[in-house]
């Protein structure tokens, strides 16, 4: 059997149990709400000798993705987890591990941004990353959690991009839930040790990411090396190679373990669906039973869930969305003074597409404002009045905003 | 376009001389020796040589006197002002704004 057991464990546990099974050699993190119990876990695992790996206590999340960025250099899987302040905190080598294409792996609770204080769970942290260049995964469950992160580091090593799996914190992190766990074995077998990358060798010493000036230039021994801007765009085509990677990586998953998580994009009751209800992370779980009850009153709703958030899956989501009336976004996530990520982008893939249903955009459940069924149901029941009386775009409503 | 493939898709160099370019384009002006005042001249030995010491772009040789090769020598400066008896003149290159070596 490829799963060994099923034990009931929060989210936070699940992240770590996959680092565990990935063998991960090198762990370092900085304690931060609601992460934090990710690293204690590991932090204790290592201690007691059941996870072979160098735990390096940091003093800031700074440092703990450097100590990651430095590993990954030499050839180490590595492994680190952050929230909110944390992932902030790191911004500076978020760009630094992308560029330098190193196949790290992050698992990011997601929680609120500060100012003002707050711990509990949006998307703000990871969407303000979503530029530097990684590959954000959201995951629904704690099952999913523990298989996104194992697929994510086939998915790193294979591409030489870093990649974020990210979950809601609180709704995932401290929520416990049944997660089969997958054998150390099928695990091995799915992740083949000596796939990382060692851009650093002592016999033929590099400065890795060293000045690189716009134009490309001779180097000193004469061979005409890449400008920066030619960097910046096989960057950005292995970015686009994970649209194919993605869906591959699931579907091996799923013939070793038997889980497939839909790779780009899921459906739930999408297919014959009127209106399209858009979310990321455990948003998208929540939607597919508010779908089910609309459909009890007459709303032919479904939901398509994004998992990948970048690349962004503009094909997938044209296709999903082709031939729907109404597709409302639920973001957890501003834009300030624009629109929810998530909203700006479905519009823009399915910008000049012939028949594209009108996108409206919904905020809901910033700093761990109550997100309930019945709270989704009316914005849906409001987005369809209004589609129904003529319009077809509208400013986003901020859902149960009590001002 | 043009670009041969340097062999790898991250942005990476070996350590050597010029390995960020001819940087000596850069310097607007130029660290000249003052003829009769460099220590190591005056004593006729590798005295002294703390432009050598401080020149963060290892441009400067070690010598009586030390050299500076200015293919890379950004005319920083560090070495006029490290020198105890003012050896070294930092001389504006020509043109406008400086100019090339």
């Amino acid at each position: 059997m490829s799963d060994a057991i099923t034990a009931v464990m929060t989210g936070n546990e699940a992240a770590a149990t996959a680092a565990r099974l990935a063998r991960v050699q090198v762990v370092a993190a900085y304690p931060i709400t609601p992460q934090s119990p990710v690293v204690e876990t590991l932090c204790r695992w290592v201690e007691e000798g059941e996870l072979e790996a160098e735990f390096v206590r940091v003093e800031s999340e700074h440092s703990a993705l450097t100590v990651c960025i430095a590993a990954a250099s030499i050839g180490a899987r590595t492994f680190t987890a952050t929230s909110a302040n944390g992932l902030a905190y790191m911004n500076e080598q978020i760009w630094w591990a992308a560029g330098a294409r190193l196949p790290l792996v992050l698992c990011c609770a997601n929680r609120a941004m500060a100012a003002p204080w707050n711990v509990l769970n949006d998307q703000q942290d990871s969407m303000s990353v979503r530029d530097a260049g990684w590959v954000q995964l959201y995951c629904r469950d704690n099952q999913e959690i523990l298989d996104t992160t194992l697929q994510a580091y086939r998915l790193a090593e294979s591409l030489q991009v870093p990649v974020m799996v990210c979950y809601d914190g609180f709704l995932l992190s401290h929520t416990v839930a049944p997660v089969a766990i997958p054998s150390e074995a099928a695990v091995d077998e799915f992740l083949p040790r000596g796939k990382a990358l060692p851009v650093l060798d002592l016999s033929d010493p590099r400065n890795v990411g060293p000045v690189t000036l716009a134009d490309p230039r001779p180097d000193s021994r004469g061979v005409l090396c890449h400008g920066y801007m030619e960097f910046r765009a096989l960057h950005h085509r292995a970015l686009g190679a994970a649209l194919q990677a993605i869906p591959e990586v699931d579907r091996a998953f799923a013939g070793t373990f038997g889980r497939s998580w839909g790779g780009l994009t899921f459906g739930h009751l999408l297919e014959d669906a009127e209106v399209a209800l858009v979310a990321a992370g455990s948003l998208a779980a929540e939607l597919s039973v508010v779908a089910e009850a609309l459909r009890g009153e007459g709303i032919r709703a479904g939901v398509l869930g994004i998992r990948a958030y970048r690349p962004f899956p503009r094909e997938a989501v044209r296709a999903a969305l082709a031939g729907k009336r109404l597709c409302q976004v639920f973001d957890k996530a501003v834009s300030y003074g624009h629109e929810g990520p998530i909203c700006s982008d479905l519009r823009g893939a399915l910008a000049g597409v012939a028949g594209a249903p009108p996108v409206f955009g919904a905020i809901v459940g910033l700093g761990g404002r109550d997100v309930t069924t019945a709270t989704l149901a009316g914005a849906v029941r409001r987005a369809v009045a209004d589609l129904v009386a003529g319009v077809r775009d509208r400013p986003e409503e901020w859902v149960d905003l009590r001002l | 376009m043009g670009t041969k493939d340097c062999g790898h898709e991250i942005s990476m160099s070996t350590p050597s001389a010029g390995e960020a370019g001819a940087t000596g384009d850069w310097r607007t002006a130029r660290p000249e020796l003052v003829a009769g005042k460099c220590l190591a001249v005056r004593q006729d030995d590798l005295a002294c040589q703390l432009c050598w010491v401080y020149c963060p772009d290892l441009c400067l040789a070690q010598g009586v006197p030390p050299t500076v090769d200015l293919r890379y020598c950004k005319g920083c400066g560090i070495c006029a002002e490290v020198c105890p008896v003012d050896a070294i003149a930092m001389k504006p290159e020509d043109g406008p704004e400086g100019g090339k070596p």
